[in-house]
């Protein structure tokens, strides 16, 4: 069973859709039709580039590219948490932490989820290696950005609380653990939200694109499942490392508030 | 004995002196003239330097933490994080001072912090701060919204925790009067200096 070709006029039919809702949001005066206008074409152009080195990719075949097209995933991936932080910690912690924590959650998960569970050969075979990690990355991204968001906005806005609490005597951790633990909430309840209603309300997209592909859905289902179980597992090591370091450096050596090491 | 030895901080300082166990020096001068900024110096929650030692033991001898647990501040305005009363207290509270401070038992440990007056929240901020047995108190404007009589309250609960205690207190305010009350004697901040007043 092959499936059917989608020629860009086709798309383009599609994309006559979203210049209508944009058109709509300028009447209304939303103010957002510039920014869904950038994204839908950003969108576009990434997919295409992403589809011509993916063919070259698996061409190839080579494990040094495999690596190097994961991390620039990564960078990007940092990029968009820094760039989601109302309140970012200066120099190179912004960036650094929610990277570091990317890294450790979504390669070590990717990598035991390839090596120990999907045993393709070779593991790092770019025909699954490469959609892993870019479902988790992207998933990890927004529950790691969500959470240290969630964690220094809430610390910014109790700051006398905080203080108040360091006065009594409590270290910087306990006077800050309801809003870490409210923190690591917010970043999971997505992940857990989306687990919840897979194959009741949505259908998710990579599960799809196997049936749509013409294999067997039970096929297309285990693998859905595996990734999920496998986002799920990410998003939380990852927001814990996130969190946990962010909720550190609140605090210097001498356990003071120290908001002044974030921007705003 | 609490010795504060040139410390300074931001642009204020170097400002020193020392209290005797069971005194109390109390500190006036105008609003933003940097007292409470003083406390929290002493109390180690802002940055600074120069040295502040209690009974010999320096600041930076211990963590920050256990620091504040001995050298305990009270904020002008209190604040509290959880919904109950009795969770802002050490589990093993006997509740012997809020008689003291115009509570008619332990009963209000069991009230809601959304139904506490300004005036309550204020002496149980005090209450909760000595239930943690503090080896000194900086306090700031600790009467700040209260009536006279709680004022009174307030003053007495403090110089008896002192007295038995022999702890020094630092006592930011306003009244001079008060201050009079309360202190054995008193710095005034001006220009960023501490300048004896009696």
């Amino acid at each position: 069973m092959n499936i059917i070709e989608l020629e860009p006029w086709e798309l383009a039919l599609a994309g006559a859709l979203v210049v209508a809702l944009a058109s709509c949001t300028i009447m209304a005066g939303l103010g957002v039709a510039k920014p869904l206008l950038i994204a839908a074409v950003r969108m576009v152009l990434q997919l295409s580039l992403i589809g011509l080195v993916l063919r070259e990719l698996l061409d190839a075949n080579n494990p040094w590219w495999v690596g190097m097209i994961a991390l620039v995933m990564l960078a990007f991936a940092g990029r968009e948490v820094s760039a989601r932080q109302k309140y970012r910690l200066r120099g190179i912690w912004g960036y650094g932490i929610g990277t570091g924590a990317m890294f450790v959650s979504s390669f070590a998960v990717s990598i035991f989820g390839l090596a120990a569970i999907v045993r393709a050969d070779p593991w790092w075979d770019p025909r699954y290696a490469i959609p892993v990690l870019g479902m988790l990355l992207g998933n990890t991204m927004t529950a790691v950005a969500l959470s240290i968001d969630r964690l220094t906005a809430s610390a910014w806005q109790s700051r006398e609380t905080i203080e108040a609490r360091l006065m009594l005597g409590e270290s910087g951790r306990q006077a800050v653990s309801e809003l870490v633990r409210e923190a690591l909430r917010s970043g999971l309840i997505p992940v857990i939200n989306s687990m919840a209603v897979a194959g009741v309300v949505s259908l998710p997209g990579m599960m799809t694109g196997q049936i749509l592909a013409g294999n067997p859905p039970g096929e297309a289902v285990r693998y859905q499942i595996l990734i999920w179980l496998l986002i799920a597992a990410g998003c939380g090591f990852g927001m814990l490392i996130a969190v946990r370091m962010t909720a550190d450096r609140l605090f210097d050596e001498r356990d003071r508030l120290r908001l002044d090491r974030f921007c705003h | 004995m609490l010795q504060v030895e040139q410390l300074c901080f931001l642009d204020w300082g170097p400002l020193s002196f020392s209290i005797e166990p069971g005194e109390c020096l109390g500190i006036s001068g105008d609003s933003g003239s940097g007292k409470s900024l003083l406390l929290r110096a002493i109390a180690d929650l802002d940055a600074h330097e120069g040295e502040v030692l209690l009974d010999g033991e320096g600041c930076v001898d211990h963590p920050g933490a256990a620091w504040r647990g001995r050298v305990a501040m009270l904020a002008a305005e209190s604040r509290w994080w959880f919904d109950s009363v009795r969770a802002h207290f050490p589990e093993d509270f006997d509740g012997s001072i809020l008689r003291g401070l115009g509570f008619s038992g332990k009963d209000v440990m069991g009230w809601d912090v959304s139904r506490l007056s300004a005036g309550e929240k204020q002496r149980l901020a005090l209450a909760r701060l000595l239930a943690r047995e503090p080896g000194a108190l900086l306090l700031d404007e600790p009467t700040a919204n209260l009536d006279p009589g709680a004022t009174g309250l307030v003053e007495q609960v403090v110089s008896v925790y002192r007295e038995q205690q022999q702890v020094p207190v630092v006592w930011v305010g306003h009244d001079e009067q008060q201050l009079r009350r309360v202190a054995n004697s008193a710095l005034c901040m001006q220009g960023k200096k501490l300048k004896k007043s009696w």
